[in-house]
C-alpha cells in the first residue's frame, strides 16, 4: 500500500468503517465499561494501545507465520501486550485498574484487536498495520467516549466527575436515571449512534436480505 | 513461501521463540513494576483505614496522616495482642489458609460462610495505642456474590461505631455495591454494636427497610441479600469468635474511667 493511504488508514475506521458502529464488534466491552467517562476513556486508550502493537508485531513477523498457527500466533502477541497493560495500569493508575477490574483483561478477546491483526496486519506492511490499529482503537474510542457521555450524563448527572446536573440525592433538582448504570442503556445508545452514522452515510445500510411481506391477515394463517 | 512456512521445524521454531520473547516482555513488566503496584496497594489500604475514620480527604497526604494509627496484631481467642507477630507485615487474610494459624469453622458458628478463620487479626489504633480514639477492626464474609472485605472502625469505648466501608467486594454495581455509598454509609455513625454492659452478642443489625434506634441501620432496597451478607459477619467478628473479647476489654476500661473520671462521685463512693 502506498503512503497515499495512510491517512484513510488511519481516519476510515472513525466514522466510515466504524469497528462498534458498521462491523458490530467489540460491543462486550462497550457495554461493561461505559458507566463513566474516565474509565471509557482509559479503556479506549488501552485498547488503541493494544490495537496498535499488535498489528504492528503480527505485521512485523507475518512473512514467518505458519498459517496453521497463526491464530494462536496472533493470540499470544495480544495477550502479551494486554498482560504488560495491565501491569503498567496496576502501577501507575490503580483506582482506574480497580474500576476496570477483569475489562482489560477481556480485551485479549475483544474481536476489534483480533480482527485486525488477522484481517490487515497479516497482509500489509508494519507502518500501515501499526496506524490501522490506532484507526481502529480510535473508533472503538470514539463510541465509548460517546456512549459513556450521555450514561455518565443521565445517569449520574456529570462529566468526568464533575457534577453537570446535581442529582437528588446530593440536594439538586435531578433524578438520575437508573437504568443508564446498567449494561442494557448502552444497547439503546449504541443502536441510537448506528441510526445516526447510517443516516448521514446511506453507503452503510445494508440491503435487505428478505423482503418484509404486508401484514398476514388473521384469515390466511387458519 | 507458504510451504516453507508450515514444515513443523518452522512451527515449532516459531512457537517457541516467540513464546520466549513473549514470556520475556511478560516478566520484565511485572517484574519491573511490582513495586510501584506494591506501594499502590499499600496506599490503597492505608486509604481505606483512615476512610473508615473518618480522617480521609480527598488529596490529602496519607503516608502522614496514617502516622496517628498504630497497627497491633490481637490473638482472637483471648483479646490480648500478640507479640509473635510484626504488625506491619502480618497478613491475617493470608494466615487464614494456614492450617497452623487458622481454625475452621461450620454451621452456625460460620454466620458469614468464611469456613476458615485466623487466630491473629491485625487491629488498628487511632491516637494514642494505650487509650486509643478508634478502633478499626478488618471483617470479611459472604456477600451476595462472593467474598466482602472491608473495616469496621468503632470507638474508644469499643461499642460506638465510626463508620464502615468495603474495599474489595463483588456486588452487584447500583444495588449490593450501595455498602460503599457515603450516604448509607453515614448512617452507621453513632450506632451502638452491643446493647448493655455485659452483652457478648453483638446487638447491632442491618434492619429491612428502614432502621430505627440504636442498634439498627437501614437496608438496602433491592439488595437485601447483600445486607444479609453485612448483618453475618458483624455477628460473626463482633461476637466473642471474632473481636467480641477483645473489645470486651475496652468496654470494661471505659467503665473504670467514667468512674475515675467522676472525681466526686468517686470520693462520695470511697467515703
Amino acid at each position: 500500500m502506498a503512503d497515499a493511504n495512510a491517512k484513510s488508514v488511519l481516519t476510515a475506521p472513525i466514522f466510515k468503517n466504524n469497528p462498534i458502529a458498521l462491523q458490530i464488534l467489540g460491543i462486550c466491552s462497550a457495554l461493561a465499561v461505559t458507566t463513566s467517562m474516565s474509565v471509557s476513556l482509559v479503556m479506549s486508550l488501552a485498547v488503541i494501545f493494544v490495537c496498535a502493537f499488535s498489528n504492528l508485531f503480527v505485521s512485523l513477523i507475518r512473512h514467518h507465520i505458519p498459517s496453521s498457527i497463526r491464530i494462536i500466533v496472533q493470540m499470544t502477541i495480544i495477550a502479551s501486550l494486554v498482560i504488560v497493560v495491565d501491569q503498567i495500569l496496576k502501577a501507575y493508575a490503580y483506582e482506574m485498574s480497580k474500576q476496570l477490574s477483569v475489562f482489560v483483561g477481556l480485551i485479549i478477546t475483544n474481536c476489534i484487536v483480533m480482527g485486525r491483526a488477522e484481517g490487515f496486519a497479516m497482509t500489509n506492511t508494519p507502518s500501515m498495520s501499526f496506524l490501522d490499529g490506532i484507526g481502529n482503537g480510535l473508533g472503538y474510542g470514539v463510541v465509548l467516549m460517546i456512549v459513556g457521555f450521555f450514561r455518565e450524563l443521565l445517569g449520574s448527572g456529570s462529566v468526568f466527575g464533575l457534577t453537570i446536573l446535581p442529582t437528588v440525592q446530593n440536594g439538586g433538582w435531578y433524578v438520575p436515571n437508573g437504568m443508564m448504570l446498567l449494561p442494557p442503556s448502552a444497547f439503546f445508545i449504541i443502536g441510537l449512534l448506528i441510526w445516526v452514522i447510517r443516516s448521514t452515510h446511506p453507503e452503510q445500510v445494508e440491503d435487505n436480505e428478505f423482503k418484509m411481506k404486508h401484514n398476514t391477515k388473521p384469515k390466511e394463517a387458519v | 513461501m507458504a510451504q516453507g512456512n508450515n514444515s513443523i521445524k518452522k512451527i515449532l521454531i516459531v512457537a517457541f521463540s516467540l513464546c520466549i520473547v513473549c514470556s520475556v516482555i511478560v516478566s520484565t513488566a511485572a517484574v519491573a513494576l511490582r513495586p510501584a503496584q506494591q506501594l499502590n496497594q499499600e496506599l490503597d489500604r492505608k486509604t481505606n483505614i483512615l476512610r473508615v475514620a473518618n480522617l480521609y480527604e480527598r488529596g490529602m497526604d496519607v503516608e502522614a496522616a496514617f502516622r496517628e494509627v498504630t497497627p497491633r496484631v490481637v490473638n482472637l481467642e483471648t483479646g490480648e495482642y500478640s507479640d509473635q507477630h510484626d504488625p506491619e507485615t502480618f497478613d491475617g487474610f493470608e494466615a487464614r489458609r494456614d492450617p497452623a494459624s487458622s481454625r475452621t469453622l461450620s454451621g452456625e458458628r460460620d454466620p458469614a460462610g468464611l469456613s476458615r478463620v485466623e487466630n491473629y487479626a491485625t487491629v488498628y489504633l487511632v491516637g494514642d495505642p494505650d487509650n486509643p480514639e478508634q478502633i478499626i477492626l478488618p471483617i470479611r464474609g459472604q456477600g451476595l456474590w462472593g467474598l466482602m472485605r472491608g473495616f469496621l472502625s468503632v470507638e474508644g469505648d469499643g461499642n460506638t461505631i465510626v463508620g464502615i466501608t468495603y474495599f474489595e467486594h463483588s456486588e452487584t454495581p447500583g444495588l449490593g455495591a450501595e455498602v460503599n455509598n457515603p450516604r448509607w454509609q453515614a448512617q452507621w455513625e453513632g450506632k451502638q454494636v452491643f446493647d448493655d454492659e455485659g452483652a457478648l452478642i453483638p446487638a447491632i443489625r442491618v434492619a429491612k427497610g428502614s432502621g430505627s434506634g440504636d442498634h439498627e441501620v437501614d437496608g438496602l432496597s433491592g439488595a437485601t441479600l447483600t445486607a444479609n451478607g453485612v448483618n453475618n459477619m458483624l455477628q460473626f467478628w463482633l461476637s466473642p469468635e471474632g473481636f467480641g473479647e477483645y473489645l470486651a476489654k475496652f468496654r470494661s476500661s471505659v467503665d473504670q474511667e467514667d468512674a475515675q473520671d467522676a472525681d466526686v462521685e468517686l470520693e462520695a463512693e470511697g467515703a
